[in-house]
């Protein structure tokens, strides 16, 4: 019998539904597979065997009287940003300690509602703070991708890199993931996969542990295009518990792939060939521009004269909302509480040991910013800066449908190799987190590989609530690139 | 931006954070760092433009001023650290 966790997302669902299989055996082969695993890679934080196989027995029933959702009976991993029900939630955080919600968030209860299956909670930098998986209170996530002839442990990318390294390593058929500022594109162009963050107010955000409000955004991270279309259709709806969730039917996503790219109109942005930026990455993008035209989209430089100052004005803007969400950590209403010898030592000695290094860092970042006399200076202005960035693309809009770019400025890193230096690690999201700050659609979807053998993405950045004309594109570089798997099973 | 040792522990008195003396030479080089680095936003000219509120332009909704939940003083104090009769517990404040 092949190994059921080779599927694709979409072939799983297809045998599903002939009965080839069924449920309980599909998702009794992810959990063998995640127990085999996990301990090299750490993908998960927190299995739940037993949900899942309640679930697929549920799911196999439902099957049979006839009632089928559109992810019926299909194990996905669950980033441990989502509140789940019952089921510990902590953003990697120790300040969330043993945290289980009563609530489920609207995304997850948008996929139990579609039939799917919960394996367990994956990974992720604490608060999705990071681009490493490094920052992570369960320590970091493995990559299963290795550079060709070495053993080095190598980084998923982050925030989502539980999700992005789960996905990888076949220990479930997609996952959930978030997007602030890079956290969905970064961690899947790294590992080989496919990642989209929708528009921000395409998914709703209720229920998900908040870092940043007005970047924060949900997606899925895939082994396929068609997977990530698919898992995102589910995901997606208006939610009038989230007041920026928007109020517009979810088109069917896998409808779009296959359309033809005749006449599309691709852009190409100057400001993103970066100084000391890889020959290899170039290199990549020049392909990604050949295998589009030869599909017969044509191809346009554009400008987007901003671009240098997204990032700076990112690490503002985000900090700063962090501050704000994250001021919820008192150890009062849940999670860690430190006793201290007063109310405020409870608190300072909770945050103290509650918060890991780089949360502690930004959330001093932000008080700063948003303390008295440098609102103006520091937080109104990197607003005015992300009106500036939002016009950019808005003016590139009128001439082109769809912009193309590298999704990270190199390839897979090791670990301790960028978690010395904060900028250094703020300096891989740059090429992604422009798309946050004008509140795009981003996709990244696996182009090839680096000298050393490890993977490269290509990003897609559309329209607001063209989420569409990403999926079609992104198959066409699919189908002209294949698909990336890890050589080697070594970690199980 | 060069923020000095006061400034350090002003923050961390702000955000609520303790920090050991030890931290402190540490975050002031840190922080003062990545306020530098964001130092580039000055060349851009920013004069009359509007700060950004929102990404996507739409008009927040109202919903009817209703309760739509409530009697769940169970489940709001179920994952407290300490709790007395629906009541959070914290140290003493007032003498």
């Amino acid at each position: 019998m092949t190994d059921l966790t080779n599927l694709t997302l979409a072939e799983a669902r297809d045998r599903l539904a002939k009965k080839d299989i069924s449920s309980a055996e599909l998702t009794e082969a992810f959990i063998r597979a995640i127990e085999a695993a996990n301990a090299n890679l750490n993908a998960y934080v927190l299995t739940t065997p037993d949900v899942a196989r309640a679930q697929a027995k549920a799911s196999d029933e439902r099957r049979a009287k006839g009632t089928v959702g559109a992810l019926e009976g299909l194990p996905l991993g669950i980033k441990d940003l989502f509140c789940t029900k019952g089921v510990r939630t902590t953003a990697c955080s120790r300040i969330l300690d043993d945290f289980k919600p009563t609530y489920e968030s609207t995304v997850t209860a948008n996929l139990w509602s579609a039939g799917a299956v919960m394996l367990g909670k994956l990974n992720n930098d604490e608060f999705a703070m990071g681009s490493s998986n490094e920052t992570s209170a369960f320590g970091p996530v493995t990559s299963p991708w290795r550079r060709r002839g070495s053993n080095a442990q190598l980084v998923p990318g982050g925030s989502s890199g539980g999700s992005s390294a789960a996905v990888a390593a076949n220990l479930c058929l997609a996952a959930t993931a978030t997007d602030t500022g890079g956290s969905i594109r970064q961690p899947a162009a790294l590992t080989g996969t496919v990642g989209i963050k929708p528009t921000y107010g395409r998914c709703s955000r209720w229920g998900i542990v908040a870092f940043a409000s007005s970047l924060d955004q949900a997606g899925p991270i895939a082994r396929t295009v068609r997977d990530a279309a698919i898992m995102l259709k589910a995901m997606a709806s208006h939610d009038p518990k989230d007041s920026t969730s928007v109020d517009a039917p979810v088109p069917d996503y896998e409808a779009a792939i296959g359309r033809s790219v005749k006449g599309l109109r691709v852009g190409v942005p100057k400001e993103y060939r970066v100084d000391g930026m890889a020959k290899e990455i170039e290199d990549l993008w020049a392909e990604g521009i050949r295998w589009l035209k030869a599909a017969g989209a044509t191809i346009h430089e554009i400008s987007l004269p901003h671009t240098k100052y997204a990032l700076p004005a990112y690490y503002i803007v985000a900090p700063a909302e962090a501050s704000s969400n994250l001021a919820r950590y008192d150890g009062v209403r849940y999670g860690l509480r430190v006793p201290g010898k007063d109310l405020v030592d409870t608190y300072e000695q909770t945050r103290a040991q509650g918060f890991g290094k780089e949360t502690r860092r930004r959330v001093m970042i932000g008080t700063y910013v948003l303390s008295a006399g440098y609102y103006d200076a520091y937080y109104l202005k990197a607003q005015k800066v992300r009106t500036l960035i939002k016009r950019d693309f808005d003016e590139a809009w009128n001439s082109v449908d769809v912009v193309l770019t590298p999704t990270t400025p190199s390839p897979a890193f090791a670990f301790g190799e960028k978690s010395g230096d904060p900028i250094a690690m703020y300096l891989e999201d740059i090429f992604t987190v422009t798309v946050n700050m004008a509140g795009l659609p981003g996709l990244s979807v696996p182009a090839g590989l680096s000298s050393q053998g490890t993977p490269l993405g290509l990003q897609l950045i559309g329209k607001p609530f063209d989420e569409e004309t990403l999926f079609r594109t992104a198959q066409v570089i699919e189908d002209a690139a294949g698909r990336f798997a890890p050589p080697e099973r070594w970690w199980a | 931006m060069h923020v000095d040792e006061a400034t350090v522990r002003r923050i961390a008195r702000l955000a609520r954070i303790k920090i050991a003396d030890s931290e402190v030479a540490g975050l002031e080089k840190e922080l003062s760092g990545i306020l530098t680095w964001v130092e580039q936003l000055n060349e851009v000219d920013v004069a009359g433009v509007e700060p950004m509120t929102r990404v996507v332009d739409v008009t927040l909704k109202q919903r009817k001023d209703e309760v739509t939940d409530g009697q769940i003083a169970d489940d709001v104090v179920r994952n407290a650290p300490l709790t007395e009769d629906h009541f959070f517990v914290v140290p003493k404040v007032v003498e």
